[in-house]
């Protein structure tokens, strides 16, 4: 041993055993062939047998093979620390993925891909399940050649390098991120199966950055003059959108951070900006250079896209902040519920106009509610979970929820929405989704009046 | 339910309200005191040492202008920098609706057409129409709209899939998003004379300018003055400030609410499985499965839907597979005869094109698994994947009648 192992600790008697015996427990054909006598349906990550059938059709006298019969991870030896170095979810998960909607657009650089509510629980979204919405493709740029300038009515010009932004002090938020167009395929009649293709164009991340206000101020904003800025991004598209002054002011961020890591490159790495409560495509990805100006800039998404078009013709321009909002993930559309009892209604409500004061729930299509529990933090501009008790007696119900803000707000029927903005507006499509439960335990999607 | 986990409520595990935080905060402790003080109801063991007046730490006062927008702007010594003038002439290039930013420059619609033939019109069209990667740019705007500066299109009962020059209201923001993101694989390659000729060639196809027009820096605001939907926007709406009104308002009934449900819209069967299989895309453990939407779209005659059987559901319950989907789908003539009767020869030959493809090249294009997307297409209509001329929508057609024709055209078997 060399001198200068000395002092230190000794390897540990596992790292002893050859790489083959390591592996050998995975690879056991008896531990296999017990698991597969287990019925667990391990191997098939599609629709495996629900609890009762897996115990009707393969439990002996002596109870469930599921513990009676050890299985290889409970008589082998597991995965050493770092195996993954970068951790993964569960292979048992991977029906939880963000997709596309077939025939929504026809360019995948110039598309949307949806967050699976479904299956979430609380309210942060995983980064990398976190819904993409890309105007001319995503880029993964090299953080140290990027920059961030601010120009237009201030004193002092300026660009900020990575570096620069990160010895700031800096803020953490959580808040929702919903795309303008979310459930705008529900306008004019139910067109999707699942939560995900209605509501998907929604996450809620923790963002950490340095407060717009901070930059703005140490380049000398015109305060008098600036009304308004405009947000530019770095990529092939430049995306640009105008925000208002006081959002500007009050809770932006210009982000880096994401759920305690670096920005996704989804997700604009290494620089977006954050406009709480506003939709999505405000949040300019690749940010590069912010504006300060006096009049709205009219650009490509905010007089071509992002407008809604209303009854009488005209298209409203500049609406940007999403209204309050929710909906029950689960049970929801296309999921099957296993038997009657017992179940938890789960779902997540926001306003983009500030906290969630309460939600209500029905499961008989709106004629009664309850309120539902609102699960902690209550935040501003951020997702609640809320969670109701239901005991499913095997007949047709229907699943609601309805949100209040904390200005008052009420969320609205599809068809009191209707009455007022059409159904072709496209954008801002904020109603009371409706879930079916069919008695074949099947949950749908439907409009109800 | 929730009685034997009780024992974990107690006050210890209380969260304060805000209320009470800050009058705890105001007391003078520090945030780490303050909060564990309320969540145990005693002080802090390790307070920390306080100087100033007040009882006022020094780190609570760095803590709170760290952490909270409501204080005075930190000063940030030594980092950024003043921007050079020619990095913001770089980076500088957007174009206000008071034309502010736009460049000096001209084009010509006949330059305009050179450029668009050659670097535009793959993805666009010829004539700014196709809809094969993107909407439309050009269509249903009419010489009156441009006296009113409304487009009459969008107050029709059935407004056409609205194009670009339907919706326009500022030329500006035709002219800086060509400038910046345009041609859509080589952004910002086009010369400035090249972006105003493009421009020029656009409105020349919506015709909007005269096809010997020249677009430049000196004429644009005059031309602005022409487009069909330049009234066409309101800012009359509680989605800009976030202190206006909003124009809805839900109620909060809480019984007897309603007397009557009535289910309005539903998922068509036919689009069941248009999304991919739903078990797939659901969790494997839980107190719900995904629906298995195969076996419908599989087969015209499983019951399927949520108003049917539970013969897919429960399958899916079950654990077992659909039944696989038949290689070919079994030709029947009576397919044929239904595209007879619903006049789709019409406009469709087997083999050849007439105003629409022919079922070969439908069948060529989408293959043996599309008949839920065809069923969807034939149902829905269209326009743009094979030129121009749109198909009407079929709804006159019965869903079983559509799903024959699209499992035949999907077969192949013609």
């Amino acid at each position: 041993m060399s001198s200068t192992r000395l002092g230190r600790l000794q390897k540990a008697p596992e790292f002893f055993i050859t790489r083959d015996a390591l592996t050998l427990p995975r690879d056991d054909r008896r531990a296999f062939l017990r698991k597969a006598f287990a019925a667990a349906s391990a191997a098939s990550v599609v629709a495996a047998a629900p609890r009762a059938f897996a115990q009707s059709s393969s439990a002996t006298s002596a109870g469930d093979p599921a513990i009676l019969n050890l299985p290889a991870h409970s008589k082998g030896l597991g995965q050493p620390v770092a195996a993954r170095p970068y951790g993964l979810p569960s292979k048992y998960e991977e029906n939880l993925q963000r997709r596309e909607s077939p025939g929504l657009t026809r360019v995948g650089a110039a598309s949307v891909s949806f967050a699976p509510l479904q299956g979430f629980f609380g309210i942060i979204t995983p980064s990398g399940l976190h819904f993409e919405r890309h105007h001319q493709g995503w880029w993964d740029i090299d953080p140290t050649q990027h920059r961030f300038m601010i120009n237009g009515l201030v004193a002092n010009p300026k660009v900020y390098t990575m570096d620069d932004l990160m010895r700031m002090p800096s803020v953490s938020r959580m808040h929702f991120l919903e795309c303008g167009a979310n459930t705008g395929m529900e306008w004019g009649n139910v067109a999707v199966p699942t939560v995900q293709y209605t509501h998907g164009m929604l996450s809620c991340c923790e963002f950490t950055g340095v407060p717009l206000k901070w930059l703005l101020d140490d380049c000398g904003i015109d305060l008098k003059k600036a009304k308004f800025i405009l947000a530019e991004g770095a990529d092939g598209s430049s995306m640009t959108r105008t925000i208002n002054l006081s959002n500007a002011l009050d809770d932006a961020i210009v982000a880096y951070g994401m759920n305690g890591e670096m920005l996704r490159p989804e997700n604009g790495y290494p620089l977006r900006l954050v406009v709480p409560g506003v939709q999505g495509v405000s949040w300019v990805k690749y940010l590069r250079r912010i504006e300060v100006g006096d009049m709205p800039y009219a650009t490509k998404d905010e007089t071509l896209h992002y407008i809604d078009l209303m009854p009488d013709g005209q298209h409203r321009q500049y609406s940007s902040i999403q209204e309050v909002k929710s909906v029950i993930t689960s049970p929801s559309g296309g999921q099957v519920l296993l038997d009657k009892g017992f179940f938890n209604v789960t779902g997540i409500a926001w306003s983009g106009r500030g906290k969630i004061r309460g939600v209500d729930v029905s499961v008989d299509g709106g004629k009664n509610w309850k309120a539902a529990r609102l699960e902690t933090p209550v935040l501003d501009k951020c997702l609640t979970r809320f969670n109701v008790d239901w005991t499913w007696d095997g007949k047709d119900a229907i699943l609601m929820s309805r949100a209040t803000d904390s200005t008052g707000q009420v969320q609205a029927s599809i068809s009191a929405m209707r009455k007022v903005r059409g159904t072709r507006s496209i954008y801002h499509n904020n109603a009371i989704q409706s879930w079916l439960v069919s008695p074949n335990g099947e949950v749908s999607n439907v409009q109800v009046a | 339910m929730f009685k034997s986990l009780d024992f974990l409520r107690g006050k210890r595990l209380q969260v304060p309200s805000p209320a009470a935080r800050e009058r705890a905060e105001g007391e003078g402790r520090t945030q780490a005191e303050s909060r564990w003080s309320l969540l145990t109801n005693r002080p802090h063991p390790n307070p920390l040492p306080r100087c100033g007046r007040g009882g006022r730490t020094l780190v609570s006062l760095t803590l709170l202008s760290l952490t909270t927008s409501a204080i005075a702007q930190p000063k940030f010594q030594n980092l950024g920098r003043p921007a050079t003038a020619a990095e913001i002439r770089a980076w500088d290039i957007d174009v206000r609706p008071d034309f502010k930013g736009l460049p000096a420059g001209s084009g010509s619609v006949s330059r305009g057409q050179d450029v668009w033939e050659a670097k535009c019109e793959s993805c666009h069209g010829a004539f700014g129409e196709s809809n094969e990667y993107f909407t439309p740019i050009v269509g249903h705007t009419k010489p009156g709209d441009m006296v009113t500066g409304r487009v009459a299109a969008l107050r029709a009962e059935t407004v056409p899939q609205r194009t670009s020059l339907m919706k326009l209201s500022q030329l500006s923001t035709l002219w800086d998003y060509i400038n910046r993101a345009m041609p859509w694989n080589v952004p910002k390659s086009l010369s400035t004379d090249e972006v105003y000729a493009v421009t020029a060639y656009i409105l020349n196809l919506g015709n909007i300018v005269p096809a010997d027009f020249v677009l430049s820096d000196k004429n644009i605001a005059e031309t602005q003055k022409k487009l069909p939907n330049r009234n066409g926007t309101t800012t009359a709406h509680a989605m800009w400030n976030v202190k206006d009104k909003p124009d809805t308002q839900g109620v909060n009934c809480v019984t007897n609410c309603a007397r009557e449900v009535r289910i309005t819209s539903r998922l068509p069967d036919y689009a069941r499985n248009a999304h991919g299989n739903l078990a797939e895309q659901n969790r494997i453990v839980g107190a719900v499965r995904g629906a298995d939407t195969r076996a419908c779209a599989s087969s015209p005659d499983a019951p399927c839907g949520s108003g049917s059987t539970a013969t897919s559901s429960a399958r899916a319950n079950r654990g077992e597979t659909a039944p696989a989907r038949p290689a070919t789908m079994p030709v029947t003539a009576e397919a044929s005869t239904l595209a007879q009767k619903h006049a789709c020869t019409a406009c469709h030959g087997v083999k050849t094109k007439i105003l629409g493809p022919s079922f070969t090249d439908i069948h060529k294009k989408y293959g043996p698994d599309s008949a839920a997307a065809l069923a969807a297409k034939i149902k829905a209509g269209g326009s743009g994947v094979w030129g121009s001329v749109p198909m009407p929508a079929q709804a006159h057609v019965s869903d079983a009648e559509i799903r024959a024709m699209a499992e035949w055209l999907a077969a192949g078997k013609f």
